[in-house]
């Protein structure tokens, strides 16, 4: 694991609502979807953040707006430095080749009528500058071969592949503009058991071969402390906890991650009965209507009427040496046995 | 909750001793413009009462067809039944008329899916559709099949039951679907209830929710319980015992404690050693070399021996290995068991 | 509210049913060379493809298969039965039957297909320009497309015709082709903005916006090719259309005019006689309908070569 130093990526107060519209032909805003709802990440060379959370918690909106996908409401995002959300055009579109994406569905994310070589090429057609139209398709070779697939295989179709190797043919094309980050979009939740663990360990092999940075969103909590140094938990658009492995996993100071952590199943069955179980009632509030004040207070068992009236921040707190969004913060170990 | 058990339909061989469902060397195949997919190649599985049996496998070996198969919704053509027995308590449903086969549908063996908002149907209310479960089996009124409608809603533990029960499917979240599923599947009172996959699109903290539930309901009913999944996690929380399908075939079966401490097939292994553990993490994952054979081209001898650690000649001329006897209750499709379980896991 | 979009787990028939054999340096391939090469081996391309052929030699070159003139009609021979010089016999104006389908293929294959690529071309970038930029420019483009299928066909046509048919000397060829161009668009082009839309949102298309591909390529590369399957089925059907749909313009006597012969006008003038003789409108209605299907076939022939996934 390499050393961290610099920060490679950060957002500030990185807010976005969808509006809800009514009406045909005029339309006005009638309320707001808070996907993402001030999110403040750092992101360090050769470090991968994890991103958890269920769905409606807003990591795919956040991982769309990371890569330019969606224009942010309001915020920053600062790749080395520059505030991407302010650029366009042709600055926008260099900016682009140091923060790239690997996208959830092999069946979906590659264009079923490109050959491979196209697929995994088509990022030097769009920024020429990068290699000179000679040495193309060895770059693309190479690539290939980067990620263990064949390189006699360019001029095959994607559906020729299997779903791991569709998998590597996106990120061996997330790699070719060599950007410093990649963001996972939930690289491996549509892929077998045993084809998951492959690409993990390329994704690792990668990182440590190119010093790359991860931001890995995914709802698989054991994958993701497989391969994450730190980790962020995001509720209804919000982080409610951050922290690296350990304090996340054995030392979880906010009730949602400790809900979230005592309800991953986990393969060992002399561990029924005796896991600290915490079984959340009702559904996830809509991210239209937000509850007041911490949003998770509709669920937990430790609200009081602060929570309610005072929004938590996240901030370190008496009984949490990591930064933490909770008024009643305090380290609950959820994950052995009790 | 009211208990109506009507016998309207008397399925005639029905055996009160024999075991509840006793599947024996099934093999289904289907016919394609390819060539033959070998989709099961002689399984067998054994149901009690109040028992949960877990069928584990990845995509392609074949659990989904068997449930399909035993449930009799097999899409045929191109799938094809070739040999074995289905047995319900003593009668090969195999051999039953299909509209013998509809009657045991429901009302004795009932099936969740994966995918919630695709089994129901989003034109009708919620209640309509569970009204019409005992309008059209039990013959009953229009008011009574609402009023069990609502019953059903509650027993599922979703919430202002008598408000719900005019809703559509997609006013309800992916859990309360899954839920509003179940109470189908269980509205008649089956013995049996195949789950295939149904917590998979589910987030995790709704997942617990729903298998509690399976399993409370379980409890109450003395009801067997199939879980056919790909997570390993869920099922050393719920499980009996588990059979592993690979390619087709059952190549483990075992209880639970056993299976998770011992496995005694070089596939199971492989597949514990290769997922990242929530308790700890470890070093490099280790990797199943290689992918699942499509079922068109399955390697002869032991269908696992082009990806196995284990592997010698034998596995690749001889016969596919038949379940050895492990222990009592206890089986394993591999020549080499013995040396798989005597290597410690290293997790 | 939707809950984790539902994972995909691999299904057994995405595995490589070829297995990978052994590994030889492939050619580079296209998709156009590719396509060729299915192309050749398939059936169905073949014989769609020689009904075309033979079609388009009928109309480029009419004396080719018959030497009867089919304008030298004489009512002396009105319903006469088929014989060695006319083998569909002949029709209530004594014209030798076969010898006007033969030359009517002229003027209907060249209105049908012309007619159907300007539809063809308008319907796609209306289409096109609709469901790839969405929002204003989709409200309005739709609307228009709404007011052209609004506007009753043939009072629109008779118009439109009447307009276009400045030259009294010509037949009204071209008249006739722009009419039903013009008017025949609007299917194509819902189609495409459909077929558009679903294209817009998959995966790949936005894998390529983040790379920072413009709108010309995402529409050009990544959005067209894959939404070409159903227009090009809507395309082959509007062909058939278009043919019989100049009979009824004919008809009213703003299609071709003069003595023009073409298949529709066969098959108008001999409805009224249909049940004296079935010769004069079945055969013409023959030649129509094999043509139309020759056409949907080769679309359809094409089309699959396409699809990679269907290889």
């Amino acid at each position: 694991m390499s050393s961290p130093t610099d920060v490679v990526l950060e957002t500030k107060g990185l807010v976005k609502h969808f509006p809800i519209t009514q009406g045909i032909v005029f339309k006005t805003k009638v309320g707001a979807v808070q996907a993402v709802d001030g999110v403040d990440i750092q992101l360090r060379r050769g470090e991968t953040l994890g991103v958890v959370g269920e769905s409606g918690c807003g990591k795919s909106t956040l991982a769309k707006l990371l890569v330019a996908l969606e224009k942010p409401t309001s915020g920053e995002i600062n790749v080395r430095g520059e505030n991407m959300v302010t650029m366009s055009g042709g600055k926008l579109r260099r900016a682009r080749r140091n923060i790239q994406m690997v996208l959830q569905d092999p069946y979906t994310s590659l264009n079923p009528r490109m050959t491979v070589g196209d697929i995994v090429g088509e990022p030097f057609e769009i920024h020429p500058e990068v290699t000179p139209r000679k040495g193309r398709e060895q770059a693309v070779r190479d690539l290939l071969d980067l990620v263990g697939l064949n390189p006699d295989h360019i001029n095959r179709y994607p559906h020729q592949f299997s779903g791991g190797q569709r998998q590597r043919i996106g990120i061996a094309r997330a790699l070719a503009l060599k950007p410093e980050i990649i963001v996972c979009d939930e690289p491996v939740s549509a892929l077998d058991v045993s084809i998951q663990a492959q690409v993990i360990n390329l994704l690792e092999s990668l990182q440590n071969e190119m010093g790359l940075s991860y931001i890995f969103i995914a709802h698989d909590l054991s994958v993701v402390r497989h391969i994450a140094d730190r980790v962020a938990v995001m509720y209804l658009g919000r982080i409610v906890e951050i922290g690296n492995d350990r304090e996340i996993y054995e030392e979880p100071t906010h009730p949602y991650t400790q809900a979230l952590l005592s309800a991953v199943p986990v393969p060992d069955p002399t561990l029924r009965g005796h896991r600290d179980q915490i079984v959340l009632e009702g559904d996830v509030p809509s991210p239209a209507n937000p509850p007041s004040g911490c949003r998770f207070r509709t669920r937990c068992w430790k609200a009081q009427d602060i929570c309610a009236e005072q929004d938590p921040a996240l901030v370190l707190r008496e009984k949490s040496p990591h930064p933490s969004a909770c008024h009643f913060a305090e380290i609950r170990n959820v994950i052995h046995s009790v | 909750m009211t208990d109506i058990k009507a016998e309207i339909d008397v399925l005639p061989g029905v055996d009160p001793q024999a075991q509840l469902l006793d599947v024996t060397d099934l093999h289904v195949e289907f016919r394609t413009a390819y060539g033959v997919a070998h989709a099961v190649n002689g399984a067998n599985f054994r149901l009690a009462p109040g028992e949960t049996l877990a069928i584990l496998g990845e995509s392609g070996c074949g659990k989904s067809v068997t449930a399909q198969a035993i449930m009799g919704i097999l899409d045929s053509p191109p799938g094809f039944v070739t040999q074995g027995e289905i047995k319900y308590r003593g009668v090969d449903l195999l051999k039953l008329s299909e509209e013998d086969r509809r009657k045991v549908r429901a009302n004795r063996i009932a099936m969740i899916f994966q995918d919630a908002l695709s089994a129901l149907n989003p034109v009708y209310t919620v209640g309509f559709q569970l009204g019409e479960l005992f309008r059209q089996h039990r013959g009953m009124s229009r008011a009574d099949a609402k009023k069990r409608a609502v019953e059903l809603l509650d027993m599922v533990k979703i919430p202002a039951a008598r408000a719900r029960v005019g809703d559509y499917p997609h006013q309800f979240s992916g859990g309360m679907r899954q839920r509003v599923m179940i109470a189908m599947a269980l509205a008649l009172d089956p013995e049996v209830l195949i789950a295939d996959e149904p917590t998979t699109a589910l987030d995790v903290t709704v997942q617990a929710q729903i298998m509690g539930l399976l399993a409370e309901l379980q409890q109450q009913r003395n009801m067997g319980l199939i879980l056919i999944t790909h997570d390993m996690g869920v099922v050393a929380d719920v499980a009996d015992r588990i059979s592993v399908m690979y390619a087709g075939k059952v190549v483990e079966e075992a209880p639970v404690y056993d299976i998770y401490k011992r496995p005694a097939h070089p596939y199971t292994k492989a597949l514990l050693e290769s997922i990242p553990r929530l308790d700890h993490k470890g070093q490099e994952l280790s990797v199943i070399r290689g992918l699942p054979p499509a079922l068109t081209a399955i390697p002869p001898g032991c269908p696992f021996n082009p990806r196995c650690g284990y592997v010698q000649d034998v596995c690749r001329h001889d016969p596919p290995p038949p379940p050895y006897a492990v222990e009592m209750d206890r089986t394993a499709r591999c020549h080499f068991w013995r040396e798989v379980m005597a290597d410690e896991q290293s997790h | 509210m939707s809950d984790m979009n539902a994972v995909a787990t691999e299904a057994p028939g995405t595995q490589p049913i070829v297995p990978a054999g052994p590994i030889k340096q492939d050619k580079p391939r296209s998709l156009a060379g590719d396509a060729w090469r299915d192309l050749r081996r398939s059936k169905i391309f073949w014989f769609a493809a020689v009904l075309v052929l033979v079609v388009l030699v009928m109309a480029a070159f009419p004396t080719l298969f018959t030497s009867a003139d089919p304008r030298a009609c004489s009512l002396s021979r009105q319903f006469a039965p088929a014989s060695g010089e006319a083998i569909f016999g002949y029709d209530y104006q004594g014209c030798d039957i076969f010898a006007r389908a033969v030359h009517g293929a002229r003027n209907s294959i060249i209105i049908g297909i012309l007619s159907t690529l300007i539809a063809g071309v308008i319907g796609l970038l209306f289409g096109l320009g609709s469901g790839y930029f969405g929002g204003g420019v989709d409200a309005v483009l739709s609307r228009i497309v709404d007011i052209v299928l609004g506007i009753p066909f043939l009072l629109a046509a008779i118009v439109l015709a009447k307009r276009l048919a400045s030259d009294p000397n010509n037949n009204g060829l071209w008249a006739v082709t722009l009419t039903l161009g013009f008017l025949g668009w609007t299917t194509a082009a819902r189609v495409m903005r459909s077929s558009v839309i679903a294209s817009k949102n998959q995966d790949y298309v936005a894998a390529a916006r983040m790379l920072g591909a413009g709108p010309g390529r995402l529409m050009l590369r990544h959005i067209l090719p894959n939404s070409m399957a159903s227009f090009i089925v809507v395309l082959t059907i509007l062909l058939g259309v278009n043919i019989a749909a100049e009979a009824t313009l004919s008809f009213l006597g703003i299609g071709l005019k003069g003595d023009a012969i073409s298949w529709g006008i066969a098959i108008n003038e001999s409805g009224a006689f249909v049940r004296t003789a079935w010769e004069p409108l079945v055969w013409p209605s023959v030649f129509l309908a094999l043509t139309v299907l020759a056409f949907i076939m080769l679309g359809d022939a094409i089309r699959d070569a396409f699809d990679p996934k269907l290889r």
